[in-house]
C-alpha cells in the first residue's frame, strides 16, 4: 500500500479543519457544511479503502499464513531531541485502527450529515463544522500513532476539540463551565498519562508500539525487576497509562466530566462522548494489550475499575431525568464493560487456545457495535430534543405517534444495548460475557447483572419518552419528525445495528491477528437473554402505562433513589476536596505566604524605593549650589574614609 | 633672599584678604575688583617661582580679558538706577561648614604628607629655583610646536579650536533674536 | 626661614575654600563665577607650585597652567554669555530663578 492514501485520510480533515476555521466566516452555511461534509465523505471513503485493503486483500504486508501482521505505512522522525528521545509521526495498520478507522470516519459522517439539518439555526455554525473536522483530525491520528508519543500528541489534541466543542455554546455558563471541567479532569488524568510514559519508556528506550507489544517479555525483562513501594516499576508505568485512559473513557472516580459534557450540541455527544472519543482509554488498553498481559496486577486493576464503574453508572441511570444524561451514564457504564472485557482477558487462559484473547476480540466488538447504536441512540436523542426543546422526558410521552422513523430508529438501538438478539449488541455482548464467564465466575454473573439494569434503564427512557402519556404541550407544539439529513443517519445507523453483529468480527480483529471463530455459548447467551427480557418486562410494567408504581417504588427507597439521583454525591465529593480542603485549607496557606511573604516582601522593595525617593527627590531640586555642595560633602567623606582605612 | 619672604608675605596677604573680601563684600563690583587683586597676587607668585611668561599670561588673560568681561557682564545685567542693589546671599552657614571643613581637611592633609620627610618636600625656593633650568620663551615656544614627547602641538591646536568654537559659540547664545 | 612648598600651598587653600563659600553662598551668578574663577586659579597656582618644588627640571606643570587659563577664559566667556542671555529673558541674574530649564 502507498503511503498516499492515508496521508490523505489524515490531510483531508486537517485541511477541512484550516478552511472552514480561517475561511469560515466568509462561507454562507449552506457552503460551509456541504464542504464539511463532502470532506467527511472522501475521507470516510479513504478510510473505508484502507481498511478493507488491509483487511481482503490478502497481501502479504498484511496477512501471512492467516496471521494479520501489523503494518507502519510510514513512521518517519518528526522531532529528534537527542539519540534516544526521538518522537516520530507514522501511520500503523493492525486490525484495531483499520477498525477504528472505519468507527471514526462513519459516525463521523453521520454526524455531519445529521449536525447539517440539527445545528442549522445556531450561530458559529461554519466554527462548529471546522471544530468537528479538528476533532475527526486528531481522533484518526491517535488510533494510526506508530508510538505513545504519537498518541499522546493526538490525546492531547482530542481532548481540545473537545473542549472546544462541549464549550461551543459560549453563551451559556453552564456549557462553558462543563467544557472547563472536562478538559480539566482530562488533563489531570493525563498527568498520569505522561508519567506512565516517561517511567515506561524510560525502561524500554522506544515508544514504537510494535516494539513493545511485539515482545512484551522484553519489556519486562527491562524493567530490571526494579520496584517502588511495593509494586514492580513495570505495574507502576501501566497502571499509570491507564489513568489516562481513566480520564478520557470516565471511569470511576474520573467520570465527573461527562455527564456534564452533555451541554455540548446533541451530535457532538454522539460523535466525541458516545462512539469515539471516549473509547479512546479502551483503544489504548487493547493497543498495549501484550505488555499488559505480563502484568497481572494492572489487569486486575483495570477490571476492577470497570466492573465498578459499570455497575455505578448503570444504577446512576435509572434515576436520571434528562435523556442525555441517562444515555451518557450508559455509555461509562458500557465503556466500563470492554475495560473489564479487556480486563479479564489473558494470553493462555484457562480452557484452552479458544478462550485467549476472547475477552480483547469482544471487547473490541463491543466497542464497533456499541459506537454505532450508542451514536444512533444520542442521534435520536437529538431529534426529540429538537422536537420538544427540552432535554428532560418529562417534556415527552407519547411521542410514537408524532415520530415513527425516531421511534423505530430508537427501539433498534434500545433493543440492541439491550442484547437483545438479533441486534449487534447481543452478540458482542454474549462474547464479552463468555470471556467474563471464563476468567472468573464473580465477574461474569456482576456484569449480568449489569446487563439487565442496562436492558432496564434503556427501556425505562424509551417507555417514557414514547409512551407514558401524551405531554398536554403537544397541542400547542406539535413534534415531527426531523428533515431528511437528520433522518438520513438514524436510518443507516439504525441498519448497521441491526446487522453489525453479523459481521465475522473473530475472523477480523483479534489480539494475535490469528483469526478467531465466533461461536455463541449457549448458557451465557440463553442466560444474558432471559435477564434482558426480565428487565424489559419490569421496565414496560412500570413505565408503559402511566401508573403509580415508579412513584411507590421511589418511596420505598427514598434514600437510595436521592442519592443515585445526585449520582451518588461524587460532584459534591469534589466540590468538597477541591474547594473545602485544597483550596480552602491548602491553598489558603499558600496563598497566605504568596501575599503576606513574597507579595509584601516584592511590595517593601516598592514601597522603600518609593519612600526614599521621596526623601531624596529635594536633591535633583534644579538647584547648582545644592549639587556643587553635595559634590563637596561627598568629597570629603570620600577623604575622610580613605583618612580612616590609611590609619 | 629676605627680599623673597617679604614679597611672600604681601602677597599671600593680599591673596588672603581680598579672597575672603572678594566673596563676603556686598557690592559685585567690588567682588570683581577684588578678585582683580587676587588674580594679580596669582601672577605675582608665578613670578616669583620663576615662571615669567606664565605670570604675564595671567596678566594679560585673567586680569585684562577676564576682568574686562566681568566688568562689562556686570555692567550689562545691573539696571542703573539698582547699581547699589547689594549681593544678597543665602546658605551662609552652610557655606562656612562647608569651607571651614574643607579647609580643616586640606591643610590636615597638607601637613601631614609623607612628602615632608622626603627631600623634595623640604627643599627650599632657591634650591628649587636652581636646581631646574630657567624657562626661556625658547624651550616655551618649541614645547607647543612639536610632536615629540614634552610636546604639545595637538593640545596647542585643540585649545585653538576650542577658542574658536567659543567665539562662535558666545556669540550664538547672547545675541539678540 | 626657609620658603618650601608649604608655605605657597596654604594661601592656595584658602584661595580654594574661599572659592566653595562663595559659590555656595552667592546668589548672583556673575558672582558665583568670581568664586569659580578663586577656585581655578588655586588650581593652576597648585600646579606651577607643584612643578617648581617636585620637579624643577621639567615644565609639564606650567604647561597645563597655560592651557588651563585658556580653557578657563573660554569657559568664563560662554558663561558669561550664558548669563546675558537668561538676563534678556528673565530680567534677573539670580541662580534661585533659574531652576527652571522652560525659560
Amino acid at each position: 500500500m502507498g503511503i498516499t492514501l492515508p496521508i490523505l485520510i489524515l490531510a483531508m480533515p486537517f485541511f477541512m479543519f484550516l478552511l472552514l476555521g480561517l475561511g469560515g466566516v466568509k462561507m454562507s452555511r449552506k457552503v460551509a457544511g456541504v464542504l464539511g461534509i463532502l470532506g467527511m465523505g472522501t475521507t470516510m471513503t479513504l478510510a473505508y479503502i484502507v481498511a478493507f485493503t488491509y483487511f481482503f486483500s490478502g497481501d502479504a504486508a498484511f496477512i501471512i499464513d492467516g496471521v494479520r501482521q501489523q503494518f507502519q505505512v510510514f513512521d518517519v522522525t518528526w522531532l529528534a531531541f537527542t539519540e534516544r528521545l526521538v518522537v516520530k509521526i507514522g501511520f500503523l495498520l493492525d486490525p484495531i485502527s483499520a477498525m477504528m478507522l472505519v468507527v471514526i470516519t462513519t459516525i463521523s459522517f453521520m454526524v455531519h450529515l445529521y449536525s447539517w439539518g440539527y445545528m442549522e439555526s445556531e450561530r458559529g455554525f461554519q466554527r462548529y463544522y471546522a471544530f468537528l473536522n479538528l476533532f475527526s483530525f486528531s481522533m484518526l491520528g491517535l488510533v494510526v500513532a506508530t508510538n505513545i508519543f504519537q498518541m499522546y500528541i493526538f490525546w492531547e489534541l482530542v481532548g481540545v476539540s473537545s473542549f472546544l466543542l462541549i464549550g461551543f455554546f459560549y453563551r451559556l455558563p453552564s456549557a462553558v463551565s462543563a467544557s472547563k471541567k472536562a478538559f480539566i479532569v482530562t488533563r489531570f488524568a493525563d498527568l498520569g498519562f505522561l508519567l506512565g510514559i516517561l517511567t515506561l519508556t524510560f525502561f524500554t528506550d522506544t515508544f514504537n508500539f510494535v516494539d513493545m507489544t511485539s515482545n512484551p517479555m522484553n519489556v519486562l525483562a527491562q524493567t530490571g525487576g526494579a520496584t517502588f513501594m511495593g509494586a514492580s516499576v513495570l505495574t507502576w508505568a501501566m497502571v499509570l497509562i491507564f489513568t489516562g485512559g481513566m480520564g478520557k473513557s470516565a471511569m470511576l472516580p474520573l467520570h465527573i466530566w461527562l455527564p456534564d459534557a452533555m451541554e455540548g450540541p446533541t451530535p457532538v455527544s454522539a460523535l466525541i462522548h458516545a462512539a469515539t472519543m471516549v473509547v479512546a482509554g479502551v483503544y489504548l488498553v487493547a493497543r498495549m494489550f501484550p505488555v499488559y498481559c505480563v502484568v497481572e496486577a494492572s489487569m486486575t486493576f483495570i477490571t476492577v475499575v470497570g466492573a465498578i464503574t459499570a455497575f455505578y453508572a448503570a444504577v446512576v441511570a435509572c434515576t436520571q431525568i434528562d435523556i442525555k444524561r441517562v444515555l451518557a451514564f450508559s455509555t461509562i457504564s458500557q465503556i466500563a464493560f470492554m475495560m473489564v472485557s479487556l480486563g479479564v482477558a489473558r494470553d493462555g487462559m484457562p480452557g484452552g487456545e479458544h478462550y485467549s484473547g476472547l475477552g480483547y476480540m469482544a471487547g473490541m466488538f463491543h466497542l464497533f457495535t456499541h459506537a454505532m447504536f450508542k451514536a444512533l441512540l444520542f442521534l435520536g436523542a437529538g431529534a426529540l430534543i429538537h422536537a420538544v426543546h427540552s432535554n428532560d422526558y418529562t417534556k415527552m410521552g407519547g411521542l410514537r405517534k408524532y415520530m415513527p422513523i425516531t421511534h423505530w430508529t430508537f427501539l433498534i438501538g434500545c433493543l440492541a444495548i439491550a442484547g437483545i438478539p438479533p441486534f449487534s449488541g447481543f452478540f458482542s455482548k454474549d462474547e464479552m460475557l463468555a470471556a467474563m464467564f471464563n476468567n472468573n465466575w464473580i465477574w461474569g454473573a456482576w456484569m449480568t447483572m449489569v446487563a439487565g439494569l442496562t436492558a432496564f434503564y434503556m427501556f425505562r427512557l424509551y417507555f417514557l419518552i414514547f409512551w407514558w402519556e401524551e405531554n398536554p404541550n403537544y397541542k400547542h407544539h406539535r413534534p415531527h419528525d426531523a428533515p431528511w439529513q437528520m433522518s438520513l443517519p438514524l436510518i443507516i445507523l439504525a441498519a448497521v445495528s441491526v446487522v453489525a453483529g453479523f459481521i465475522p468480527f473473530g475472523e477480523l480483529v483479534t489480539w494475535n491477528g490469528v483469526s478467531y471463530h465466533i461461536h455463541l455459548e449457549a448458557p451465557v447467551a440463553v442466560t444474558s437473554i432471559i435477564v434482558a427480557l426480565c428487565a424489559i418486562a419490569l421496565a414496560a410494567k412500570m413505565y408503559m402505562r402511566k401508573n403509580t408504581l415508579p412513584e411507590k417504588f421511589r418511596k420505598a427507597m427514598p434514600g437510595l433513589w436521592t442519592a443515585a439521583h445526585h449520582r451518588f454525591y461524587w460532584d459534591e465529593l469534589y466540590i468538597f476536596i477541591t474547594h473545602k480542603i485544597i483550596f480552602g485549607i491548602i491553598c489558603s496557606a499558600i496563598a497566605w505566604f504568596d501575599r503576606h511573604v513574597i507579595d509584601a516582601t516584592m511590595d517593601g522593595f516598592a514601597k522603600v524605593t518609593q519612600k526614599v525617593s521621596f526623601a531624596i527627590r529635594g536633591l535633583q531640586g534644579g538647584n547648582v549650589q545644592a549639587y556643587v555642595l553635595w559634590y563637596f560633602f561627598g568629597a570629603v567623606a570620600l577623604a575622610l574614609i580613605t583618612w580612616i582605612c590609611l590609619l | 633672599m629676605v627680599g623673597n619672604i617679604i614679597l611672600y608675605f604681601v602677597v599671600a596677604l593680599v591673596i588672603t584678604v581680598f579672597s575672603v573680601m572678594a566673596v563676603t563684600t556686598k557690592k559685585i563690583l567690588r567682588a570683581a575688583t577684588y578678585l582683580l587683586f587676587v588674580l594679580l597676587g596669582a601672577a605675582v607668585f608665578y613670578f616669583q617661582l620663576g615662571y615669567e611668561f606664565l605670570g604675564a599670561i595671567q596678566v594679560a588673560v585673567y586680569a585684562g580679558g577676564i576682568m574686562v568681561l566681568f566688568v562689562f557682564a556686570i555692567l550689562l545685567t545691573n539696571k542703573p538706577n539698582e547699581n547699589e542693589n547689594p549681593l544678597r546671599s543665602h546658605r551662609q552657614v552652610v557655606g562656612v561648614i562647608a569651607s571651614v571643613i574643607g579647609c580643616g581637611l586640606l591643610l590636615w592633609a597638607l601637613f601631614t604628607m609623607p612628602m615632608l620627610a622626603t627631600a623634595e618636600g623640604t627643599r627650599s625656593l632657591s634650591d628649587a629655583l636652581t636646581s631646574g633650568p630657567d624657562i626661556t620663551m625658547k624651550m616655551i615656544g618649541e614645547a607647543f610646536t612639536g610632536t615629540e614627547k614634552y610636546q604639545y602641538l595637538l593640545p596647542f591646536e585643540a585649545v585653538s579650536v576650542l577658542l574658536l568654537a567659543c567665539i562662535i559659540g558666545g556669540v550664538t547664545v547672547a545675541r539678540k533674536r | 626661614m626657609n620658603l618650601d612648598i608649604l608655605w605657597y600651598l596654604v594661601p592656595s587653600v584658602i584661595m580654594f575654600c574661599c572659592g566653595v563659600y562663595g559659590f555656595v553662598t552667592r546668589k548672583n551668578m556673575i558672582a558665583m563665577l568670581v568664586s569659580l574663577e578663586l577656585m581655578l586659579n588655586s588650581a593652576d597656582l597648585n600646579f606651577a607650585i607643584f612643578n617648581r618644588f617636585l620637579f624643577p627640571d621639567k615644565m609639564e606643570g606650567m604647561v597645563f597652567t597655560l592651557f588651563a587659563i585658556a580653557i578657563a577664559a573660554a569657559e568664563t566667556a560662554v558663561a558669561i554669555a550664558i548669563i546675558i542671555n537668561i538676563y534678556r529673558s528673565i530680567g534677573s541674574t539670580e541662580i534661585v530663578e533659574t531652576n527652571k530649564m522652560k525659560h
